[in-house]
C-alpha cells in the first residue's frame, strides 16, 4: 500500500525508475531500524521497571515460554504492554525489515517483466515467511 | 547482579562490538556470543539468538547507506541468497541437534580463520574474466562506478560461489552470525566481483540471511527478550557511532588489536568448549 502512495503517478505496472527504488529501498530500511528500536527500547524501559531489580538467570537454558514464541500471542501481549512481548514485537518488525526488502525488489522484478528473477526472488522470499511465521525444520 | 546492572553491562559490551566492528569493518557480531558465553555465562543458545538480531540490525542499517552509491548487485544478491537462506535454515536445524561442545569449536575455529583473514592483507585480485556462459544466462554482468566512469564487469564461477553461500548460511544460521568473511571471500576470489561490488552486495545478504535463521529461533525460543534488548541497542548505536568517526580513525592498528581479541575469545571458546564449560 505504502509504495503506491510513494510512487505517486506510477502504476505497479509500470517501471520504476532506479532512483527511487533506491530511495524506497533505503527508506524502508532506515525506518524499519529506527521504528523497531524504538519499539524495543520502549519495551526495554517497562522491563527494567518492572523486573530490573530482579536476579536474571541465562546460565541455564530453559527457552522461552510459548508466549514469547507465538506471532499471535506476541502481538497480543504487546498490546497488553507486556514489557516481553512489547520488545519480542520490536525484534519481529526487526526480522520483517530484509525481508520486506525482498518483497520490494519482487516487485520491482515484475514490473521490469524480467522473470527469472521473479522466480528467484520468489523462492527467497517464501524461505523467510516460511521461517518467520512457521519456524520449524 | 541484578537485571539492571547486567542490561547496563552487555548493552555496554555490546556498544564496544558494535563500535570495533564499525571501525575495522570485520562485523561486531562475531565477538557477541564469546562475550556473552565467556564473560556472562550466558547459555550458547541465548547468545546466538541475540547475536543473529544484533547481525540484522547492522547490516540493515548500514545497507541503508549503501543502496544509492550503486555498487550493490542486486541480481547477484538474490541469486545468491537461495543459497545463503537454505544454508541459514540447515544451520537453524544443526544449531539444535548438535551439542554445545561441538558449537563452542566450530565457533572457536571460524573465529581464528576470521582473525587470518583479516590480518593477511587483501590482495587485489583479477576483476571478471571472459564471458562466462552460465553468468551470461543468468544475467550477472554489471557495471560499477569509477573514477574513470562506469565500469562493466563480467562475473565468473557461479556453481562455486552458490555453493560457498550455501556454507556462509550454515555457518550464519549455526553460529549467530554475519559471515561476511565467507561471503567476501566467494564473490571475491570465484565470482571475481569488483572490491566495493563484494562488500556491499554481502552486506546486502548479511541481513536476509539473519532473517532467515531468526525466525527458527523465534519460534524454538531461542531468543530471549531480556538478553536481545540490550545486545541489539548497544551493537547499533555503537555501528552508528563508529561510522560517523570512521573518517580519522585508524584502522590498520584498530584492525590488529580487533584481530588480537578475536584470537583471545576463539582460544577461549575452543578451551571451554572442549572441558565442557559452555
Amino acid at each position: 500500500m505504502a509504495l503506491r502512495e510513494k510512487s505517486s503517478g506510477h502504476r505497479l505496472g509500470e517501471r520504476w525508475t532506479d532512483d527511487e527504488l533506491e530511495q524506497l529501498v533505503g527508506n524502508l530500511l532506515r525506518y524499519g531500524v529506527l521504528i523497531a528500536a524504538a519499539v524495543v527500547l520502549f519495551g526495554g524501559v517497562l522491563y527494567l521497571a518492572h523486573y530490573g531489580g530482579g536476579h536474571p538467570s541465562y546460565h541455564v537454558f530453559a527457552g522461552e515460554p510459548a508466549s514469547l514464541r507465538s506471532l499471535h500471542d506476541i502481538f497480543f501481549g504487546a498490546l497488553a504492554l507486556n514489557s516481553h512481548s512489547v520488545i519480542q514485537l520490536g525484534l519481529i518488525l526487526l526480522i520483517a525489515t530484509p525481508v520486506a526488502r525482498v518483497a520490494l525488489s519482487l516487485l520491482a522484478f515484475a514490473a521490469q517483466k524480467d522473470k527469472m528473477y521473479v522466480v528467484v526472488t520468489a523462492i527467497v522470499l517464501g524461505l523467510l515467511v516460511y521461517s518467520l511465521f512457521f519456524g520449524r525444520v | 547482579m541484578t537485571t539492571l546492572t547486567l542490561t547496563a553491562l552487555v548493552a555496554l559490551g555490546s556498544f564496544a562490538a558494535g563500535l570495533l566492528g564499525a571501525l575495522t569493518g570485520l562485523g561486531g557480531g562475531m565477538v557477541i556470543v564469546p562475550l556473552l558465553t565467556i564473560v556472562f555465562g550466558v547459555d550458547i543458545h541465548y547468545a546466538i539468538g541475540a547475536s543473529l538480531i544484533s547481525v540484522i540490525a547492522t547490516s540493515s542499517g548500514a545497507a541503508a547507506a549503501y543502496v544509492k552509491e550503486g555498487f550493490t548487485n542486486v541480481r547477484v544478491g538474490m541469486l545468491l541468497e537461495v543459497a545463503t537462506t537454505i544454508g541459514a535454515l540447515v544451520g537453524a536445524y544443526l544449531a539444535g541437534i548438535l551439542s554445545t561442545t561441538v558449537i563452542a569449536v566450530i565457533f572457536g575455529l571460524v573465529l581464528l580463520y576470521s582473525a587470518y583473514l583479516s590480518l593477511k592483507p587483501r590482495v587485489e585480485h583479477v576483476v571478471g574474466g571472459p564471458p562466462n556462459t552460465i553468468a551470461r544466462w543468468l544475467r550477472l554482468d554489471s557495471t560499477y562506478p569509477t573514477a574513470e566512469g562506469l565500469q562493466p564487469y563480467e562475473v565468473q564461477g557461479v556453481p562455486a560461489g552458490f555453493g560457498l553461500m550455501g556454507v556462509a548460511g550454515v555457518l550464519s544460521g549455526l553460529l549467530g552470525i554475519g559471515s561476511g568473511a565467507v561471503k567476501v571471500l566467494a564473490m571475491d576470489q570465484a565470482m571475481r566481483l569488483p572490491f566495493k561490488v563484494s562488500t556491499t552486495t554481502s552486506n546486502f545478504m548479511i541481513g536476509v540471511t539473519a532473517a532467515a535463521s531468526a525466525g527458527v529461533y523465534l519460534h524454538r525460543g531461542y531468543i530471549d527478550p531480556g538478553l536481545a534488548m540490550p545486545v541489539m541497542l548497544g551493537v547499533l548505536c555503537g555501528a552508528l557511532v563508529g561510522a560517523r568517526l570512521l573518517t580519522g580513525a585508524r584502522p590498520k592498528i584498530l584492525r590488529l588489536i580487533f584481530s588480537a581479541v578475536i584470537v583471545f575469545l576463539a582460544v577461549e571458546m575452543l578451551y571451554n568448549g572442549l572441558t565442557g564449560k559452555i
